[in-house]
């Protein structure tokens, strides 16, 4: 199929999914964002960005000022993308707009990881394709940093619309740290984003997503992940701020091999927030193994997080963990965890826990001098601690930094 | 110095503990024996501050300050530390960190290494807080936090039990360094309070007073090393019939 008819394609489906409502979380009402916006001005040096909103960005993981530590960067605010640059050979960063003329091959990846009717939100991606980041490591090139992307929401009551294609070429190596937010801490906005992960065989992906949105945002990102033989995905997502809505469910394919797919994520809200996040990781591949490790603290909204592993071939391993913390009175968190086995000797296993902190081990840091305040923050900067694994020691430096400010949020 | 005076303790309603005097001067260290149920581990509760713990009656002191209404931070701070018998996990919070939370700054890195290295526990600082410790461990690892906190009056609930020959030693080492054993007694000042079932850390501990508490009182104040010999002859029912015949109902 050419381009133009494969492009046909995808919006004949877009047009048939408008209306199409998400199977999960709450309907967002399209109408009441819009969904163009003013262009803003491309910078080669990003550094000249208003300094207001490089401190968003930094808040959020994006370092702007010294891109020493960065083998790439993405900037996209609102529909428009203000940056990109790489500083690497072999690594390739760019509007997906740009790739789209280069490559004759992206449609090979367009709409193959996530469905372009899953649902009307990511109809209107299609249909309202603005941008997105297209980043990719050629065979055998691994980062020596991170790449850094930034998704900022800068127009009030705008909807966001981005397509990102991520591809991880044989045995290559590539981090990413992305990081979202927004202009005003008033201002409402919608966020729609779709995000294709190709990793191939042998080749490392993680991924470190850090929101950081206001109040009023409304968030629908939909993420497809396929991993071939002896790939590996590892994501890390941190939500640091109370967000409106937000609603997400990435679905990971391990078709290859001794695949691998590792979840973590750590979940901070407050009142007013609506949290519905998950993942769903399919093993196809012989020997695949996954592991999905969540962390919910709310302290006034509610949380609903699930986990879904399918075991479809021999020697597959997958584990879900999902813990919950109510602080205060208010709150719920409802943890969904579900296995599917499809044939015998696989090994799927789950744990899950919601609660408030045990008054035994407030107590037992009191009696060693600790006060109430500073006992009941040692056990929550516990919950957080997540041990992840094949981080670069920079990363996981970084990471760090964002659970830290998001204890600081919640207590 | 803790002074203990008509103490009355209850638990959701119900008294346990029912005037209760009791002295420790500064180096002494004293031990609790008593059946089970009788209250001691109540009272040690009591003492550190445990809010189910509600004092009905009488009064706790300590240093010459009226602790009863202070909260437990406030008492370990003052200088009261406690050897928990079954403390929770807390997870993420590794032995590192309880370590350093209980030197409060006063330590680096290097101080903490070196308690993991005396208590034999330098392969579990990185792990959670007891998560998957023996009995032993347990034991060992609420003694290094002390150590670290140094508290002028020791509480231990049984610190021997779970232990085996070998690690009852360790125990005793640690427990003696606590307390200052190799202080000379006119410079010594801290305090020990221990309940003890089976005695085995009468061997290693400077233990000069011992009390037998049986139906929330103590009934009997002596030599601690001949009340065991007495308990292990004839058992508490002995006690306490020795206790009731000198008690007018």
């Amino acid at each position: 199929m050419n381009k133009a008819k494969a492009s046909q394609n995808f919006k004949d489906k877009a047009n048939a999914a408008v209306d199409k409502t998400a199977a999960l979380g709450e309907d967002i009402d399209l109408s009441e964002y819009v969904s163009a916006g003013e262009k803003h001005t491309y910078r080669d040096n990003p550094s000249q960005l208003p300094a207001e909103a490089k401190k968003h960005m930094l808040d959020a993981g994006v370092m702007l000022d010294d891109m020493s530590q960065r083998s790439g960067t993405y900037i996209q605010m609102d529909n428009t993308p203000v940056h990109s640059s790489v500083s690497q050979d072999g690594v390739e960063v760019m509007p997906v707009s740009q790739a789209m003329e280069k490559y004759d091959w992206m449609m090979d990846y367009w709409w193959n990881a996530v469905a372009v009717d899953q649902d009307k939100y990511t109809a209107n991606i299609e249909l309202n394709q603005y941008d997105g980041y297209f980043i990719r490591t050629l065979p055998g090139e691994k980062t020596l940093f991170p790449v850094q992307a930034c998704l900022y929401l800068a127009r009030d009551k705008l909807v966001q619309n981005v397509h990102n294609i991520i591809i991880a070429e044989e045995g290559s190596e590539l981090h990413i740290i992305t990081g979202c937010s927004t202009a005003s801490q008033e201002d409402s906005g919608l966020h729609l984003g779709v995000s294709e992960f190709y990793i191939k065989k042998g080749a490392k992906v993680t991924f470190t997503m850090i929101h950081s949105w206001n109040p009023e945002t409304a968030v629908r990102p939909r993420s497809g992940v396929i991993i071939e033989e002896d790939g590996l995905f590892l994501s890390n997502y941190i939500l640091m701020k109370p967000v409106r809505s937000l609603q997400m469910n990435p679905l990971v394919k391990c078709v290859g091999d001794n695949s691998v797919a590792r979840f973590n994520s750590v979940l901070v809200t407050g009142e007013g927030s609506s949290l519905d996040v998950g993942s769903r990781i399919i093993l196809d591949g012989k020997g695949s193994r996954t592991e999905i490790v969540s962390r919910a603290i709310t302290t006034g909204g509610n949380i609903i997080a699930r986990g879904y592993i399918e075991g479809n071939a021999p020697d597959i391993k997958g584990h879900l963990e999902c813990r919950g913390l109510i602080l205060g009175e208010k709150g719920m968190i409802h943890a969904v965890p579900e296995l599917k086995g499809n044939l015998a000797g696989i090994d799927l296993s789950h744990e899950a826990a919601v609660g408030k902190i045990a008054e035994e081990e407030v107590e037992y840091l009191m009696a060693r001098g600790l006060t109430r305040d500073e006992a009941t923050a040692t056990i929550v900067r516990g919950f957080l601690r997540v041990d992840i694994e094949g981080l670069p020691p920079l990363l996981a430096e970084e990471l760090k930094r964002a659970v830290q400010a998001s204890e600081k949020e919640v207590m | 110095m803790l002074k203990i005076k008509d103490l009355s303790v209850s638990i959701e309603g119900k008294e346990i503990i029912h005037d209760v005097n009791m002295t420790i001067k500064n180096g002494e260290t004293h031990v609790l024996f008593g059946p089970n149920g009788a209250g001691k581990s109540t009272l040690l509760m009591a003492i550190m501050g445990f809010p189910k713990y509600r004092v009905t009656k009488g009064n706790i002191s300590f240093k010459g300050k009226d602790i009863t209404g202070l909260t437990m931070d406030e008492r370990a701070r003052m200088g009261i530390g406690m050897s928990f018998q079954r403390p929770p996990v807390v997870r993420g919070v590794t032995t590192r960190d309880m370590v350093a939370a209980c030197l409060k700054g006063s330590g680096d890195g290097d101080a903490i290494d070196m308690l993991a290295s005396k208590a034999n526990l330098d392969e579990f600082l990185e792990r959670d807080i007891n998560y998957g410790f023996s009995g032993g461990e347990i034991k060992r690892s609420e003694l290094m936090q002390l150590l670290a906190q140094k508290p002028e009056l020791t509480l231990m609930d049984e610190p021997e039990s779970g232990v085996d020959l070998v690690n009852i030693a360790l125990i005793g080492e640690l427990m003696n360094e606590l307390l200052e054993k190799n202080c000379p007694i006119q410079y010594r000042k801290c305090m020990g309070l221990i309940i003890t079932h089976t005695g085995h850390i009468l061997d290693y501990v400077n233990a000069r007073t011992g009390y037998v508490m049986c139906n929330g009182t103590i009934g009997c104040v002596g030599d601690p090393h001949e009340m065991l010999a007495t308990i292990r002859e004839k058992g508490y029912d002995e006690c306490i019939k020795c206790y009731l015949g000198r008690v007018p109902f």
